[in-house]
């Protein structure tokens, strides 16, 4: 069975700006497929062109076998998109709304009535069905929105930061729709800056950066490429902390892998042998004279692989330089 | 998807080739207008307004602004159907709000992420239009009979007036779809929204050219607006007979149509080019 998405090299450029800059990313059938990055990183640019609202300069756009530049028409009757910024009428009601979209997925009148009273009752919204949708909570508005993407039942589903602006209520909602629309075929992707919501949702993870992929695989393959457990330090005076975090790499570390957090006072480094780690630190620490408020060790978390691959705070960089 | 029960099972009509594809072109284009309709109908008080408003205009400069000088007879019979045209050229800033509040808006990129005929947004948006100034301009006849405007020519050519002034509306259309498409941006719409007066008032809505320094005169014969003023006075038989000598004036029906033809010809294959850019 072929792949549902399919980008290969695809760049975009606006101006002297590279938005995508070669971009690969395959996404099985029946997947969720994260697509995890910083701001400006090129999330909305990629999903707009496997959407085909916009047209990639260079590279390969196939989603559920249709090319995007060739076959746009029936590349779209397959999809459902569900943008950044509710794509529903704020004016009419919530049936409007699913009707017209119905009609324009041709279903016919009668048809395209029947659908949009299956899937408000399906999201909850049958009670409010005939409010104007600019008097919805955000919440409502966006399952409102999912559920126009949901019209045709699409082989692929984008999702386009689908909780950004939303409180853990609405988040909630959008998760538990998202689970319920997996299993059954249909394959998403989803575009996010929560690693707890790829983490919880995705399959696999695509890291990207500057318009491309920079890593690539599960949230525990993500996770592995850290090398493993690590040892965090707290001290009590900031002032030593620089001091502290060269003590940590062990044989065999690199010292640019040790982070540093000025705040919270934490220097933190991969280790290879935990209970080695742990007892050379402590009597590393004792010996310069540096008070440590809490040590351990851990497992290290998507965060942690996010800032390693797309970059560090300018203040972790100046900590670094130190180091 | 897990199919829940009783999900209708989707069988997308696949519009063929040739006719059916025109056929959906159709379909489209009136689910289109249907929605604008349906603004209509959720917002009445809006709706008013935009009746109103002309009106408003139409009675302060009868009653309240005493223009007329160097008007013979009765002002109304002049003012009414400068005002009609005025009410259509005022339409452009209709359309481009309309446009710019959609395209800030992401049901647009909705529409664009649907297997829908591409232009069945800008038909939509333009058949309400139409629909709307025709409404205006209803009333707004209906208003000019009341405070004393007649028409005096033959049915006929009352019908032409109302093709003429239903042409010029149709290119302020292009020109407001165009220009909300390049401005893009809720703030600009305001710039065109002022500009609109000036462009609308240099004309003979209001007054004759002939009581205007000869530049400014020539400036306003020319305007489109106020060769479908002078075509549709002639057609009602409203004509004073001062609306000036110049080659423009007495060619006024010629350039009634011809005007509005080239600005359509010009806008409404930029809209269309620019609409289809959105993906640039």
């Amino acid at each position: 069975m072929t792949d549902a998405i399919v980008v290969e090299g695809v760049r975009k450029r606006y101006g002297e700006k590279r938005a995508l800059d070669g971009l690969d990313l395959v996404a099985a059938r029946g997947t969720v497929h994260g697509v995890l990055g910083p701001n400006g990183a090129g999330k909305t640019t990629a999903v707009r062109i496997m959407a085909t609202l916009l047209r990639a300069d260079e590279g390969r756009v196939e989603i559920a076998g249709c090319d995007a530049a060739r076959q746009p028409r029936e590349l779209r009757r397959r999809i459902g998109l569900l943008g950044q910024h509710a794509a529903v009428d704020e004016e009419l009601s919530g049936l409007q709304n699913l009707e017209m979209f119905g009609r324009l997925y041709h279903l016919g009148a009668r048809h395209a009535r029947v659908r949009a009273d299956e899937l408000l009752d399906r999201f909850g919204l049958a009670d409010t069905g005939r409010k104007a949708v600019k008097q919805y909570s955000g919440g409502m508005r966006r399952r409102l929105d999912l559920a126009a993407s949901l019209i045709t039942e699409p082989e692929v589903l984008f999702l386009d930061e689908p909780t950004t602006g939303l409180d853990p209520r609405g988040r909630a909602e959008v998760w538990e729709a998202v689970r319920s629309l997996v299993g059954g075929g249909t394959t998403v992707l989803l575009t996010t800056q929560y690693l707890e919501e790829a983490d919880q949702l995705a399959d696999r993870i695509s890291l990207i950066d500057h318009g491309k992929v920079i890593a690539e695989g599960t949230a525990d393959d993500l996770k592995a490429k850290l090398g493993g457990d690590r040892i965090d330090v707290v001290v009590r005076d900031g002032a030593q902390l620089v001091r502290a975090a060269r003590l940590l790499p062990g044989p065999g570390v690199d010292h640019d892998d040790v982070t540093v957090d000025a705040d919270r006072r934490l220097a933190s480094a991969p280790v290879a042998d935990r209970m080695e780690a742990l007892t050379r630190v402590v009597q590393a620490l004792q010996e310069e004279g540096i008070e440590a408020e809490d040590i351990a060790v851990r497992r290290p978390t998507l965060d942690e692989v996010f800032l390693r691959l797309t970059g560090r705070t300018e203040d972790q960089d100046r900590m670094k330089e130190a180091v | 998807m897990s199919t829940t029960t009783g999900d209708t099972p989707m069988a997308v009509a696949e519009p063929g080739a040739g006719g059916s594809r025109i056929g959906w072109a159709v379909t489209d284009s009136w689910t289109m207008t249907r929605r604008e309709l349906a603004h209509w109908a959720r917002q009445p008080v809006q709706v008013f307004v935009g009746l109103a408003f002309p009106v408003m205009m139409l009675l302060m400069f009868n009653y309240l602004i005493g223009g007329g000088k160097g008007i013979q007879g009765d002002y109304a019979e002049f003012l009414v159907p400068g005002m009609f045209a005025l009410t259509m050229v005022f339409g452009l800033d209709a359309t481009m709000v309309a446009v710019t509040t959609d395209l800030n808006k992401g049901v647009v990129d909705r529409f664009r992420s649907m297997p829908m005929t591409n232009g069945a947004v800008l038909v939509g948006r333009s058949v309400a239009d139409m629909l709307q100034s025709f409404a205006s301009l209803i009333v707004m006849m209906g208003v000019g009979l009341t405070i004393g405007w007649r028409w005096h020519g033959s049915f006929a050519g009352v019908l032409g007036a109302v093709g003429l002034l239903m042409l010029l509306r149709f290119a302020m259309l292009w020109i407001g779809i165009y220009l909300a498409m390049v401005a893009g941006k809720p703030e600009l719409v305001m710039a065109v929204q002022i500009l609109v007066w000036p462009v609308g008032f240099l004309s003979n809505a209001f007054t004759v050219p002939q009581n205007m320094p000869d530049w400014l005169g020539a400036a306003v014969e020319w305007n489109p607006m106020s060769a479908t003023g002078t075509a549709v006075r002639d057609l009602f038989d409203n004509d004073p007979g001062v609306l000036g000598t110049s080659w423009a004036a007495e060619h006024a029906g010629l350039l009634a149509v011809v005007w509005p033809v080239v600005l359509v010809g010009l806008f409404l294959p930029l809209a269309v080019r620019r609409f289809g850019a959105l993906s640039k």
